[in-house]
């Protein structure tokens, strides 16, 4: 490898016109993650985008890696067999709300399951874009869009409690608008060996505008993000005057000085023992008067499935020796005719 | 008579009678171990110099209630000193391990056939559960066959009093005993059964099963009545070499391993266990000191789609299925058609739709690999014709898959997975060498730029510095492959999609007809069907009937030759496990008259109906 030129977020960038809606959240991760690659001290050929169908999933053509654009719900199980197929690449997946939780739901439990070393970034805008507007599996109950005239009566997931389900090692939570954040996160889903499981709250401003208002907004975001620090107590509030403490199996948010102080409140550790501590976390936003957690929520160490693959090909190949066709063609038993 | 080795029981002085060939069929309830039966004898016998064909049938049900008609497995072997094509129409030899299995099976025996019973399992429940009002063994409607009546699970116990081994595996080993008989009954080496026997079982087991066997060897050489039932089938001629028996499953993953070497890329198998591919799964990870990797993937989407991943990473991809799952990868098939990667998709056809009859064999699945997916979507279709036939034509999908850039589907079936033949092991030499090269010079470098001969476009792997580009199902601008919808691209790349598929014709060999090059009727067949309709073609030209057989082994594209080579019959029989899929085809693209020849039992034809029908057609 030659010492090659520093990268830039130039070299990242595609000659192809974005054909993403002026206003799209969707420009704003482009940003963070053609600012942040050139960072990674990866070689811009090791990077393959790999994403399903939907507005997020345009992603690869904009970005100038290798990238694969396949089909709807599909990126989890393409990029599984890439990344089997070829360790040494650095594996993105963009995808988004209906693509990775609704038709592809499978691919993405058990790509969380094998904890394959995939980047995913979840573009969360709750709505389908692509298709003109429909209800997503992240849609709020109630929600009025084309396919539910009177207010969908479906509950949504929780992105991110949902990964916990399937076993997730790693699970994040960005805002498209707050960059730095952004960045800051997308720098550590590059650096965990297994599943990096982000989901990116994006706003839809066509078709589900504003429906991140209450975190994006800057007049009332402070008051309802958490951000999240390994080994620093959950605080929150313009004022930083809020805080979360344990009280028995639940949590209940506390002001800070009302009897509270910070030593009550519960100190964030993203290596938990128990996946239930980032599960609360996870879900804590679905409960009236509760922040949003975002940041890195649960990194835990535990070997990537790629690897598992390929050691055993390599222990076996220790083991036997490597094949011999010959061999293999004749099998147990020959006999001979002449 | 020679034999490998000397059966270790043998007496001397017995008048064995000689015959060209024998058909066997081993039969009882799921439990039984039929198929294990059925697969020694058939080992023993290939060992020996016999060519052979087997047709093992099976219920879906792991074990359906015991002693039921549902229950019932089989499993047949014709084994000759000529050369085999078919299991054979019907039956020498009947084991039968219970009424059920009588019942369901006796019709196929011969008259004069010999008839072995277990004695033991036909008590007064057995017989209910079989449905049967009377004994068959006292009712007098055995009495054109030669019945002999063995007490199999009495003198079982027999054999093993000493093992100190429980009543259930004592009743275990009794399928031992039945192929001891018949391993005295055509004079067999029971060397074999006993090293497999060590191999596979331990301890009391493996003890048991040896005394068992030999019981049944010795059992017949002490009783009389067994001295005018015994037989001899000497070795057949077949092209010199080295055999092996091989059942085309396992003919299929060594072929796919054998392309592996050939191409030099390690081999990749998305796959997702289904009936009756899964066994292909199952033996490439017992490959991996040759790299192979298997991925068991959560649904047959992602098998195909972790194959897609892999090839677009450079890997030799596949991905083994059978209809229903073909059905659901089918749009990631069109995914690999429109980006333009290899792939291998093999179709283990069984019966349908749905869910059908998934042990039992079928070949309806022509239309499906031809024009499933959406779109214009062709692809390379091609069809072994024999077990042994599935090793070459994967190795046949596997080059043309990386020559042409394009996702290919190996149209196997049911019989061909499991049926098992004597294989001549071909020399590495004899194997085609098809080095695959990755586009690596970022000069000049387009993703959807052509080689002028195949149309095939580059094979750029991530991970080469200066090819970094785009691919994706959306529509691709012609040369440059980014996203375009113009109508005259779309158009233009439509046709090179299918130029280039159509392209591979010059790659295959013509048809050269079997049997007469030009006369009264040609059999076109693909598949499968090539035992049957091979057998049927000797049999009727021995009568002097002047016919020919073609079998398609390239369904798409069809060999250059095909036309002209059909036109020189005068009438067109197409014999086909399906509803005349091929037939329609070949009328519709060479307006020839074909006549569709249809059986959709779950089961292969044989020999007789399909000269039956030529005689009836040549009327």
């Amino acid at each position: 490898m030659t010492a090659a030129v520093p990268l830039t977020r130039k070299d990242f960038q595609t000659d192809q016109e974005v054909r993403w809606c002026p206003g799209c959240g969707d420009y704003a991760i482009l940003a963070a993650v053609q600012s942040v690659f050139p960072e990674l001290g990866v070689p811009r050929e090791k990077f393959a985008m790999v994403s399903g169908i939907g507005c997020s999933s345009r992603f690869p053509y904009y970005m100038n890696t290798f990238g694969f654009h396949t089909i709807h719900g599909r990126a989890p199980a393409v990029a599984t067999g890439l990344k089997v197929a070829r360790p040494d690449l650095e594996v993105w997946v963009a995808t988004g709300d209906g693509d990775s939780l609704s038709i592809g739901g499978n691919h993405t439990i058990h790509m969380l399951r094998r904890n394959v070393g995939l980047k995913v970034l979840l573009f969360n805008n709750r709505i389908y874009g692509l298709t003109k507007g429909q209800y997503s599996p992240t849609s709020e109950v109630g929600k009025k869009a084309k396919s539910t005239p009177f207010g969908s009566v479906d509950r949504p997931f929780a992105p991110l409690a949902l990964a916990l389900g399937a076993g997730a090692t790693f699970i994040a939570r960005s805002v498209d608008v707050i960059q730095p954040h952004l960045k800051t996160t997308l720098k550590r889903v590059a650096s965990h060996k297994g599943t990096a499981f982000t989901e990116i709250l994006q706003n839809c401003n066509i078709f589900n505008d504003g429906a991140w208002d209450r975190i994006a907004e800057k007049d009332v975001r402070d008051d309802n993000l958490l951000l999240l620090e390994h080994g620093k107590p959950l605080i929150f509030g313009k004022t930083k005057d809020k805080g979360i403490r344990q009280t028995g199996f639940d949590i209940e948010v506390v002001t800070l000085g009302d009897g509270a102080s910070e030593a009550d409140l519960l100190v964030h550790n993203e290596q938990h023992p128990s996946p239930a501590y980032a599960y609360m976390l996870a879900s804590m936003d679905s409960r009236p008067g509760f922040p949003t957690p975002v940041g890195v929520l649960r990194a835990v160490d535990v070997p990537a499935y790629e690897n598992l693959v390929n050691g055993q090909v390599q222990q076996v190949i220790t083991q036997k020796g490597r094949g011999d066709l010959g061999k293999l063609l004749r099998g147990p038993e020959t006999w001979e005719v002449s | 008579m020679s034999t490998a080795t000397a059966p270790p029981l043998a007496s001397d002085g017995i008048k064995r009678e000689k015959l060209a060939n024998a058909v066997i069929r081993f039969c009882g309830d799921s439990g039984d171990g039929m198929q294990v039966t059925g697969s020694q004898f058939t080992n023993t016998a290939a060992l020996f110099g016999n060519d052979l064909a087997t047709f093992p049938d099976f219920p879906a049900e792991i074990r359906a209630p015991q002693g039921t008609l549902p229950g019932v497995s089989g499993f047949q072997v014709n084994f000759s000193s000529e050369q085999v094509f078919t299991p054979g129409d019907s039956v020498d030899v009947l084991i039968a391990m219970n009424p059920a299995a009588l019942k369901t099976n006796i019709a196929d025996l011969k008259t004069g056939g010999i008839l072995i019973i277990n004695a033991d399992s036909f008590g007064e429940v057995d017989l209910k559960k079989a449905k049967l009002k009377t004994n068959p063994l006292d009712d007098g409607s055995l009495s054109g066959y030669r019945v002999f009546a063995v007490e199999l699970l009495k003198l079982t116990k027999a054999a093993v009093k000493d093992v100190g081994l429980d009543a259930k595996s004592v009743d275990r080993s009794k399928n031992f005993f039945s192929l001891g008989m018949c391993y005295w009954l055509f004079d067999r080496s029971l060397d074999g059964t006993l090293r497999w026997i060590d191999e596979k079982f331990k301890g009391k087991v493996a003890e048991a099963n040896k005394l068992t066997l030999k019981a049944g060897y010795a059992y017949c050489d002490a009783t009389e009545a067994y001295q005018t039932a015994a037989y001899e089938v000497a070795p057949a001629r077949l092209v010199p070499g080295t055999y092996r028996n091989l059942s085309g499953n396992n003919a299929l993953a060594m072929g796919l391993v054998a392309a592996s070497e050939r191409s030099g890329l390690p081999l990749f198998l998305g796959s997702y266990p289904i009936t009756p591919a899964s066994d292909i799964l199952h033996e490439l990870a017992m490959y991996k000191n040759f790299g192979v990797v298997t991925f068991q993937a959560e649904d047959e989407i992602a098998a195909v789609s972790s194959a897609i991943g892999a090839s677009y990473g450079g890997l030799l991809a596949t991905t083994t299925t059978s209809g229903p799952g073909m059905a659901l990868k089918m749009e990631a098939i069109g995914l690999a058609v429109s980006v333009e990667l290899p792939l291998v998709i093999c179709n283990i056809q069984r019966g349908g739709p749905s869910t059908g009859l998934p042990t039992k064999t079928e070949q309806a699945d022509l239309f499906q690999a031809l024009f499933g997916r959406n779109s214009e979507a062709p692809l390379p279709v091609i069809a072994p014709a024999t077990p042994g036939d599935c090793f070459w034509v994967a190795l046949e999908a596997c080059r043309i898959a990386l020559k042409y850039m394009t996702p290919v589907i190996i149209l196997s079936d049911g019989y061909l997975a499991n049926g098992a033949e004597p294989w001549r092991v071909p020399g590495l030499d004899e194997l085609p060498a098809f080095p695959t090269r990755f586009r690596t010079d970022p000069e000049g470098f387009q993703p959807f730029m052509r080689d002028p001969a195949t149309l095939a476009r580059p094979w750029a792997v991530p991970g080469t510095p200066g090819l970094e580009h785009r691919i994706g199902g959306i529509e691709k601008q012609d040369v440059t492959g980014n996203i375009n919808y113009e109508p005259e691209n779309h158009d233009r790349m439509v046709r090179l999609r299918a130029a280039k598929v159509a392209g591979v014709v010059q790659d295959i060999p013509d048809v050269v007809p079997a049997g007469d090059p030009e006369g009264d009727l040609v059999i076109v067949g693909w598949g499968s069907t090539h035992g049957s309709i091979t057998a049927a073609l000797h049999a009727l030209r021995a009568k002097g009937h002047k016919i020919g057989h073609i079998h398609i082994r390239h369904l798409n594209p069809l060999p250059k030759n095909l036309g002209e080579a059909m036109k020189r019959y005068k009438k067109i029989l197409v014999p086909e496990m399906n509803l005349g899929q091929l037939a329609f085809i070949l009328r519709g693209l060479f307006v020839v008259d074909a006549i569709s020849y249809s059986k959709v039992e779950g089961k292969p034809f044989k020999q007789s109906e399909i000269e039956n029908k030529v005689l009836e057609v040549l009327k």
